[in-house]
């Protein structure tokens, strides 16, 4: 199977006038027309699955997937109910839903699925999929926008979904349902009145296309708090799905943009832009803030304790769809005459005891930083399943790995004052030497055994430091 | 024609973890319990109103969210089944309430004359907000009561708390003059946490009580500060601290219910009874009765 890939991003505008009135003003038929047009395109492209992040589905324990594959019921708008009410009957890729819950938890996000019978599909998703998608030929995934994700966190929600679109080999087309400017008139208007409320939204709109047009698409992401400040009413979801959509794209400003509609839905900008990938030939630009792979911000506050060990749990597996980086497998230690073996020590990755026992001396097998039962890797792996590079903290893992051996000689009945000798394996000499050399200072130091340290060029697992231990081992009763 | 009156009105929050935990026979989770000290003090609330008559419940809930004015439930049936889209695990609630849709209307009305903007909400598909069924629950169990649901407008959002508060006092007026007017005894129900604050993490039982507590220090002291001055009869100061209040404490007086409340009831001066306080997913959650019925010479 080939590597899945996005073809093709939309933003459009998320109120219900486009499908239920598109007649009653030239600009909402307008914006209907754009609608119609994008879901030709999409479906002339050979999508095979819209992902829709709806910014009108705020959510607060992480963020939501709908996974239920036929969600049915009536949609009514809470403002402009007297438009009409919208039945709607979705094809929805529970397979893939799933599939991006658990790409979510890997890369450190909260996040679930959902599949209720009777679940009140929001606005946005409700009419971006009729008008997108009239026939449900195309099965779409929905996620929420949460309430208090920031950028980094909405970043890794799109690198999270687009490990699975490659992985399953999707060509996947990423629309966000918002609008640009969202303050509407707070008074009924009349249909033919309808215009962006104010002048300053408008510029702001025209600008923001601007952009959109020429595909500067990341350009907008890192505007998107001026953008939230300058032109939004504090609803409860922030200016986020440009950060979403440009985490989908690969933080890229050399898009193919076109807008197809701009127009006012009662004072608020809506706008059907299609954002091509094939490059535009602008050229890329650099970028002001950190690109992030896995989310380690606040999520925490319940539990925090068991919910670092989860978060630190799901990074040492390898992400969606990249078995070749999963690992090797684990074996349960051998048992041979003088094996020392115990569950408090990580299990090996290959058939070989903890410790042996020979005469008065412990051998011990090379003892890294990975925790039994989880196989976490306290201060972070290395690099993630692809292989890019992580920061890591070589002082959380040398610690762990003295506390690996400490635990396998208590097992033998000694000690960690019982150590001998020791070589230590360092992947990273450079960068790694004076942290650990800190924490066997204050460790092993006080115990005094011999040491040798090697640098070499990588361990089994994704790990930055390794010692091979020889011990006294304790008087046989 | 007998003049109206206000016999109660009552701070009643909506978190669905309240239903789920009572396990009524409308809700589809079920529940090991939970949330015990705001479930006891809601029968403390009804126990208090058990003798008292009255004809309908009229009820502001900030999670129907409108920004387009106020908009009133405007047809004598609703029947549905309400899922909360944030909490969809615990709350899958199959509803029927009645609306006093003439109480409604002439609210309405009143509220247009003093400039408000507003709208009936007359649409038969229209699914009524959890919170309203929350607080509607809570309250009254049997739903042997019509209500008046009065949506939130977001005009915080828009504006300030400042401009928010004034129409929702503008609003209270309305409505208080609305019940008087309409010869009914009328309890109003303001449907908002106090601190407002989550958790993003939600324990494996949501029920877990060794899980819950405030989200935070401060929030503590706000939910406090308010809670004297309900029990102390200080209403004016809760209009006063309300733009400090809802900003710091991010406070679901946000949706104006509070506000709305308070002016229904002229400010009172007299003591609330606090029924219950806890926390739910760390916001914190006040029931409050102010017994008005008690209190007719403040009123009039």
């Amino acid at each position: 199977m080939s590597d899945g890939e996005l073809i093709g991003s939309y933003i459009v505008p998320v109120h219900p006038h486009t499908v239920l009135a598109p007649e009653q003003n030239e600009g909402w038929g307008r914006l209907r027309d754009a609608y119609d047009l994008a879901a030709q395109r999409i479906k002339d492209s050979g999508a095979d699955l819209l992902i829709i992040y709806s910014t009108t589905w705020p959510s607060i324990i992480g963020h939501q997937i709908i996974s239920d594959p036929n969600p049915e019921w009536v949609m009514v708008d809470h403002d402009f109910h007297d438009l009409g009410s919208i039945p709607y009957s979705f094809n929805v890729d529970e397979k893939f839903a799933h599939e991006w819950n658990k790409a979510n938890e890997k890369r450190g996000l909260k996040s679930r699925t959902i599949s209720y019978h009777g679940f009140p599909i929001d606005v946005g998703s409700v009419v971006a999929l009729k008008l997108l998608n009239p026939d449900n030929t195309i099965p779409a995934v929905i996620v929420s926008s949460n309430v208090y994700a920031n950028r980094s966190e909405t970043t890794v929600l799109a690198k999270a979904c687009m490990d699975v679109v490659k992985a399953t080999g999707r060509k996947a087309v990423a629309v966000t349902a918002m609008s640009l400017s969202n303050r509407m008139f707070t008074t009924h208007i009349e249909p033919k009145d309808d215009r962006i409320h104010s002048l300053k939204d408008d510029e702001w709109n025209r600008k923001i296309l601007e952009f959109l047009g020429e595909g500067r698409l990341e350009d907008v992401g890192q505007l998107s708090r001026t953008i939230h400040q300058q032109i939004r009413v504090n609803k409860v979801v922030a200016f986020k799905p440009m950060w979403w959509l440009s985490g989908m794209n690969q933080n890229r400003n050399d898009l193919t943009g076109e807008v197809l509609a701009y127009e006012a839905i009662h004072g608020a900008g809506g706008a059907v832009v299609h954002l091509d990938p094939t490059p535009s030939g602008t050229g890329d630009k650099e970028y002001d803030e950190d690109d992030v792979e896995y989310f380690a911000g606040e999520r925490n506050v319940l539990d925090g304790e068991a919910a670092q060990a989860d978060f630190e749990k799901d990074n040492s597996e390898p992400h969606a769809g990249t078995t070749q980086n999963s690992g090797p497998a684990l074996w349960d230690p051998t048992e041979n005459k003088g094996s020392v073996n115990t569950d408090a020590a990580p299990k090996p990755v290959g058939a070989y005891p903890h410790a042996r026992r020979v005469g008065d001396l412990l051998y011990l097998s090379g003892v890294g930083p990975r925790q039994p039962g989880t196989n976490s890797i306290p201060g972070g792996p290395i690099h993630d399943g692809n292989g890019t590079p992580l920061n890591y903290d070589i002082k959380a893992q040398t610690h762990a790995v003295i506390q690996n051996i400490t635990r396998i000689l208590e097992e033998a009945g000694g000690s960690i004052d019982d150590v001998l000798d020791v070589t230590s394996f360092l992947v990273d000499m450079d960068r790694d030497f004076q942290g650990y050399n800190e924490v066997w200072a204050e460790t092993l130091g006080h115990v005094g055994p011999t040491r040798t340290t090697l640098a070499i060029r990588a361990l089994p697992t994704p790990i930055a430091v390794e010692m091979k231990v020889i011990a006294k081992a304790p008087a046989m009763d | 024609m007998t003049k109206g009156e206000i016999v109660a009105g009552c701070l009643a929050p909506h978190p669905p973890h309240l239903v789920y935990a009572e396990n009524p026979p409308q809700n589809e989770p079920v529940a090991e319990g939970g949330w015990e000290q705001l479930r006891w003090g809601y029968e403390r609330l009804r126990e208090s109103l058990a003798g008292v008559e009255y004809d309908a419940i009229v009820l502001l809930s900030p999670h129907w969210q409108t920004y387009i004015g106020t908009h009133f439930l405007g047809l004598p049936h609703f029947k549905n089944l309400s899922v909360d889209p944030v909490f969809p695990n615990l709350f899958r609630y199959h509803y029927e309430l009645d609306i006093d849709v003439e109480l409604s209307q002439q609210i309405h009305d009143r509220a247009a004359e003093a400039g408000l903007s507003v709208k009936m909400m007359e649409n038969p598909d229209f699914r009524v907000d959890y919170g309203t069924i929350t607080t509607g629950h809570m309250f009254n169990p049997e739903w042997d009561k019509p209500m008046v649901v009065i949506s939130s407008n977001r005009s915080r959002d828009y504006y300030s708390v400042e401009v928010m508060q004034e129409m929702m006092m503008e609003l209270g007026r309305v409505t208080r003059e609305a019940i008087i007017a309409s010869g009914k005894k009328v309890v109003v129900l303001a449907s908002n946490s106090l601190s407002h604050r989550h958790f993003t993490t939600e324990s494996e039982i949501p029920e877990d009580m060794s899980k819950e507590h405030i989200t935070s220090h401060a929030m503590h002291l706000w939910d406090m500060r308010m809670i004297e001055y309900f029990r102390t009869g200080q209403a004016q100061r809760i209009i006063d601290e309300m733009p400090e209040f809802t900003e710091q404490a991010i406070a679901e007086s946000d949706g104006g219910g509070l506000s709305w409340l308070l002016s229904t009831l002229d400010i009172p001066k007299y003591p609330g009874i606090l029924h219950g306080y806890g926390t739910i997913i760390g916001t914190g959650n006040a029931i409050v009765e102010w017994p008005a019925r008690n209190h007719k010479e403040v009123e009039e």
